[in-house]
């Protein structure tokens, strides 16, 4: 199937002479959840800015739905919703009004019976009458994903939903997102909390310097490069590997308290019986052991540290 | 077309007039009734007619025109400045509508909110002073040309405009200078010769002196040079609008 957005070699050079994107391609498949993990100026927001048409590209371009932003923008903008990072909000405008305000832009027609399920799903419907300034941060949060939802999307862009958001909030809005998505619609997310990313994404791209450093299935992304660890806590400390078990690239951390040992979890063996038993040989007594896989956090720390 | 947009920006900024009645109706109104106690009745009652006009009714056209680019000028810049100073704007930006749609929503609802101010203060007049109309059409010609002019014209400084100081400069210190120096308060045949000749360089001017005209006959200019400046300054605006939406100046670089 055609991908619903696809983005080729898209560059943006601010008139301060900032190069914002070097000429990025990704292509975003119908009805998945994609995560764009970068640090803060990687061009997360400016590449989302010209897919939605905020932002003129300087080079590239992009089609949503398979027209053309630029060209028939009124077919792509009409697909889109968006949900930026700035709280962004019309003080004194009530949450009915603003939502329904962005149905217009959209060019639909008034449908309070849409309107009202949106506020509902978002639990703003107790809210409607109220003035957005009256309304806290998180409140706010999810009247710009009402205003988002407001003309039925079919591409959803959250640029940094949870930023600012309680805990309860957060897990709401992810069932949103879940609903949004059963429902067939595409969503692309950025995010700094790379264990949302990790829960929610079928997807992760990654993009630092205005360049994407990768694309991969989220699964598979952690299976090429996450690791396993284990750890063995040692009832006695000891004061080097011993040279029996020099094979197996043994780390000794903690005082000699404890021993680590690296192994590739897609491997076929990945060696740990045998370790046991050569510790066991050893005459090495055990205290605890636990293992660890490395998270999405750490691996994107990886990608991100080695492209700088 | 898309006309729901414009009818939602257009409705919307409409409300905002309605939250802001008292600061956007009334007080025109109350300021009107000053000009024309101080003017009208206190002064007004020394100065012999113009032209054989009371001077009284000779000033309403130029009260309105004072008031209506004051006001236009300030709805337009106002109705797209707020969204980009508060951030909503990207709303508008990454909308299924194009820059004449979203022109046609902010303009139209600046010169609606012009034209309904510009029709009290007229209402307002005739309660101080006997008003007779000559050329009505003429005098919505200008009426409403004058609106859509200036409220572009807003627009565009809104658009340029990067704090609330550049927002508010061309409204309070160029246009109260251009309106009151443009014979609103007086015929440009009592100004010393030289001074006449000066301004004759003032556009504001070829406005009133046109809108006084569709009310008495009496013009400072020739109402076709009236008709041709607005039309002209109506042209640069829109000029101007188109290049800017071309480049995205302001708006999405």
């Amino acid at each position: 199937m055609a991908p619903i957005v696809s983005v080729s070699n898209l560059s943006k050079t601010y008139a301060s002479g900032f190069e914002a994107l070097k000429g990025v391609s990704l292509d975003i498949e119908q009805g998945e959840i994609l995560a764009l993990l970068g640090p803060n100026g990687a061009g997360k927001t400016t590449m989302i800015s010209i897919i939605c048409g905020i932002v003129n590209a300087s080079g590239g371009h992009v089609t949503v739905g398979g027209h053309d932003v630029v060209r028939d923008f009124r077919q792509t903008r009409a697909m889109i919703g968006l949900v930026p990072q700035e709280l962004t909000t019309d003080a004194f405008e009530t949450v009915w009004n603003t939502v329904s305000f962005s149905r217009g832009l959209h060019g639909k027609k008034p449908d309070p019976a849409h309107i009202e399920k949106v506020l509902k799903d978002l639990s703003l419907w107790e809210k409607r009458n109220n003035m957005l300034r009256e309304l806290s941060g998180g409140m706010k949060r999810r009247v710009l994903i009402a205003k988002a939802l407001s003309h039925e999307p079919r591409v959803l862009f959250l640029d940094e939903p949870t930023a600012g958001v309680d805990v309860n909030l957060r897990k709401s809005m992810w069932d949103v997102v879940r609903g949004l998505r059963a429902s067939g619609v595409t969503i692309i997310l950025t995010t700094h909390y790379i264990e949302e990313a990790e829960e929610i994404a079928d997807r992760i791209a990654v993009i630092n310097g205005g360049e994407i450093l990768l694309v991969e299935e989220k699964a598979a992304l952690m299976t090429k490069l996450g690791r396993k660890q284990l750890r063995v806590d040692l009832a006695h400390p000891l004061e080097r590997v011993p040279d029996t078990l020099s094979s197996y690239n043994l780390t000794l951390e903690g005082d000699g308290h404890c021993l680590i040992y690296d192994y590739d979890t897609s491997a076929e063996r990945t060696g740990i019986t045998a370790l046991l038993a050569a510790l066991a040989e050893a005459g090495i007594r055990l205290k605890d052991i636990s293992t660890r896989q490395s998270s999405l956090e750490d691996i994107f720390v990886e990608i991100v540290g080695a492209g700088q | 077309m898309n006309i729901e947009a414009v009818k939602s920006i257009y409705f919307f900024e409409m409300a905002r007039t309605r939250r802001t009645l008292l600061q956007s109706v009334v007080s025109p109104v109350i300021s009107t009734s000053l000009y024309f106690i101080v003017f009208g009745a206190a002064i007004g009652a020394r100065i012999q007619e113009i032209d054989g006009v009371s001077y009284g009714a000779f000033i309403t056209p130029g009260l309105m025109m004072l008031t209506l680019l004051t006001q236009c000028i300030g709805n337009g810049s106002f109705g797209i400045y707020f969204p980009k100073f508060t951030g909503t704007i990207y709303e508008v930006l990454s909308s299924p509508i194009s820059m004449v749609e979203i022109v046609l929503g902010y303009v139209g609802a600046a010169a609606t909110k012009g034209l309904m101010i510009g029709t009290i203060i007229l209402a307002t007049a005739s309660l101080f002073v006997d008003l007779s109309i000559a050329h009505p059409f003429v005098m919505l010609f200008f009426f409403v040309l004058t609106a859509i002019t200036f409220s572009l014209f807003g627009f565009i400084i809104g658009i340029w405009a990067k704090d609330f100081e550049q927002l508010n400069l061309i409204p309070m210190l160029v246009v109260p200078p251009l309106v009151f120096l443009g014979g609103s308060f007086y015929s440009i045949d009592m100004l010393p010769p030289f001074w006449r000749a000066i301004s004759h360089f003032n556009p504001v001017l070829y406005l009133i002196s046109g809108f006084r005209w569709s009310f008495f006959e009496i013009s400072d200019v020739n109402p076709v040079a009236s008709a041709a400046i607005i039309l002209v300054f109506l042209t640069i605006c829109m000029s101007v609008l188109t290049w800017i939406f071309r480049t995205g100046y302001k708006l999405r670089n």
